[in-house]
């Protein structure tokens, strides 16, 4: 059985701002980020789509170690978003000094955009990752 | 299923940069347990090693095989298990297993890390492979920014200032050093305070230096018999009475259980369920202490404290000798370090001796303890139990 959506297509969509998931036709539920079946219920029957992008964020943290060759990045924010359709995803937030962020981000509404990962040695290629900014 | 008992064991002396291979840190420590249990290496007769990144580290494959042909276990199956900071624990499951159903008599368990040899940034990096390395790497993620974003929920849910967290995080840290203080084995002897914890470097917010283990080299082996062996070459059986193990996907899937996580639960449930026993039962435990907050989150979900509730029981003194359920009496991986590979085969190492009332002379000694409860996670996907019984 093939995927619907490998990381490929969801790093290419990506890049394009688009969030793709897959919404199970039998319980209702959103897989984002996808996966072979739906999380919720382990079935097959999915449709491709794409979710809007808006969501809150649930949790965070400023990261002033990072991986080898990911020291330019530092300080950074990671923070896990409840998106507006249901699931949960990682990324980072932007438009702030890291340095800045507090407990009071969570719950605060965010919108999507991307950057893009070039890739390391251990790294099978470049890979678009979702980010966030606050929204007004 | 046959009953499985534990005979011997061997550990060396967890540190930072071992002039040792991994294969020699093993093979020491497994001469070490095949005297104690009054064993020849001809008499195993299989061999399970956790190990982990010893490919990255020294650039060694395999050492399952090399170790065993290096302590004259010729031609011996060897197998190793990759499970993150849970290989040993799951090499120690599956040995259980072989034992029970009597395909085996006597299986030697070992594991091993030399970690410290890659340096802070690959090691890192290496270990940031056991979360998703294609939808969650890509956003920065390091396992101690996987703690931390579950320590910033575990305030937010619990209704806990993070302030408040703060000291009681660090209360665990200050008293994984005081253990590690008597433990002759443990890599990191000193003892800190709350100050200490709350003025360390920022790792990731809000976990600081002292909220986290070290990297770790070291190694450690038990070796298991079926009862009719056991009888016959110690007097001090230790039984291995549950056991279980759960698997969970990438953290961000998580999300309808965080931050509680789902497969330290089931995997307990298992243990306690094939035991016959309830967290009420058990009397001593050696838990996952990779960071500070995951002290707390492991306690809860092994069924000892209420959820929320762990960071205050540790401040009222009820995880330490003599309170309602003593935790990790060896320092934890905090103090005594967390050579990935080896870690839960320490664990177990460290509640067999425990169970046969050998701590008295290093003043940690839970008197009397009869049932023990060990809990290693690794990454974000796998979570082992084990429980341990005296005769």
């Amino acid at each position: 059985m093939e995927y619907k959506i490998i990381f490929k297509d969801y790093s290419k969509a990506l890049k394009k701002n688009k969030l793709l998931g897959l919404k199970c036709n039998d319980c209702g539920t959103v897989t984002c980020p996808p996966m072979m079946v739906c999380q919720n219920c382990a079935g097959t029957n999915q449709e491709i789509v794409e979710l809007k992008g808006d969501g809150k964020v649930v949790t965070f943290t400023t990261s002033f170690i990072n991986s080898e060759g990911r020291e330019n990045e530092m300080p950074i924010t990671i923070v896990m978003v409840e998106l507006d359709e249901g699931p949960w995803i990682m990324g980072n937030l932007v438009d702030m000094d890291p340095t800045k962020v507090t407990m009071d981000v969570i719950g605060k509404t965010v919108k999507l955009g991307h950057r893009v990962f070039p890739g390391d040695k251990y790294s099978a290629g470049e890979m678009a990752r979702p980010v966030f900014s606050i929204s007004n | 299923m046959r009953k499985v008992a534990v005979l011997g064991g061997g550990h060396n002396k967890f540190c930072f940069n071992s002039p040792k291979t991994s294969v020699e840190m093993l093979s020491e420590v497994a001469m070490d347990a095949i005297i104690e249990s009054n064993l020849k290496p001809k008499d195993i007769q299989a061999i399970n090693v956790g190990n982990v990144l010893g490919d990255f580290a020294e650039g060694q494959g395999m050492v399952q095989s090399f170790f065993a042909n290096d302590i004259g276990c010729f031609n011996v199956p060897a197998s190793r298990f990759e499970g993150a900071c849970a290989s040993g624990s799951m090499a120690l499951r599956d040995a259980v297993m072989w034992v029970a159903s009597g395909y085996y008599d006597i299986v030697l368990v070992g594991g091993v890390e030399r970690a410290t040899a890659m340096g802070t940034a690959l090691a890192t990096r290496t270990f940031a492979m056991f979360g998703d390395g294609h939808y969650e790497f890509p956003a920065g993620f390091t396992f101690p920014a996987a703690f931390a974003l579950l320590a910033h929920l575990y305030s937010d849910r619990y209704g806990i200032p993070l302030e408040r967290l703060k000291e009681q995080m660090a209360a665990v840290s200050v008293q994984s050093h005081e253990y590690g203080m008597k433990n002759p084995n443990a890599q990191i002897h000193k003892e800190i305070s709350k100050e200490d914890v709350l003025k360390s470097f920022m790792v990731t917010t809000p976990i600081q230096l002292h909220d986290a283990c070290p990297f770790s080299d070291g190694a450690a082996v038990v070796i298991l018999a079926s009862e009719e062996a056991a009888k016959k070459l110690t007097d001090k059986p230790v039984y291995i009475t549950g056991i279980g193990q759960a698997s969970s996907g990438k953290l961000s899937s998580q999300f309808q259980y965080l931050p509680r996580l789902r497969a330290r639960e089931l995997a307990s449930q298992q243990a306690y369920s094939m035991a016959g026993l309830t967290p009420k039962d058990i009397d001593i435990c050696e838990l996952h202490d990779c960071f500070s907050i995951a002290s707390l989150i492991a306690a809860e979900g092994l069924g000892f404290f209420e959820f929320g509730t762990a960071g205050e029981a540790w401040e009222r003194g009820e995880t330490r000798l003599g309170g309602k359920i003593p935790i990790n009496m060896s320092g934890g991986l905090k103090s005594k370090g967390h050579p990935i590979g080896a870690t839960g085969v320490s664990q177990a190492y460290e509640l067999t001796r425990q169970l046969r009332g050998q701590m008295a002379d290093q003043g940690r000694q839970v008197d009397g303890a009869k049932h023990a409860l060990m809990d290693t996670l690794g990454g974000d996907g796998v979570l082992v139990s084990v429980i341990f019984a005296a005769e």
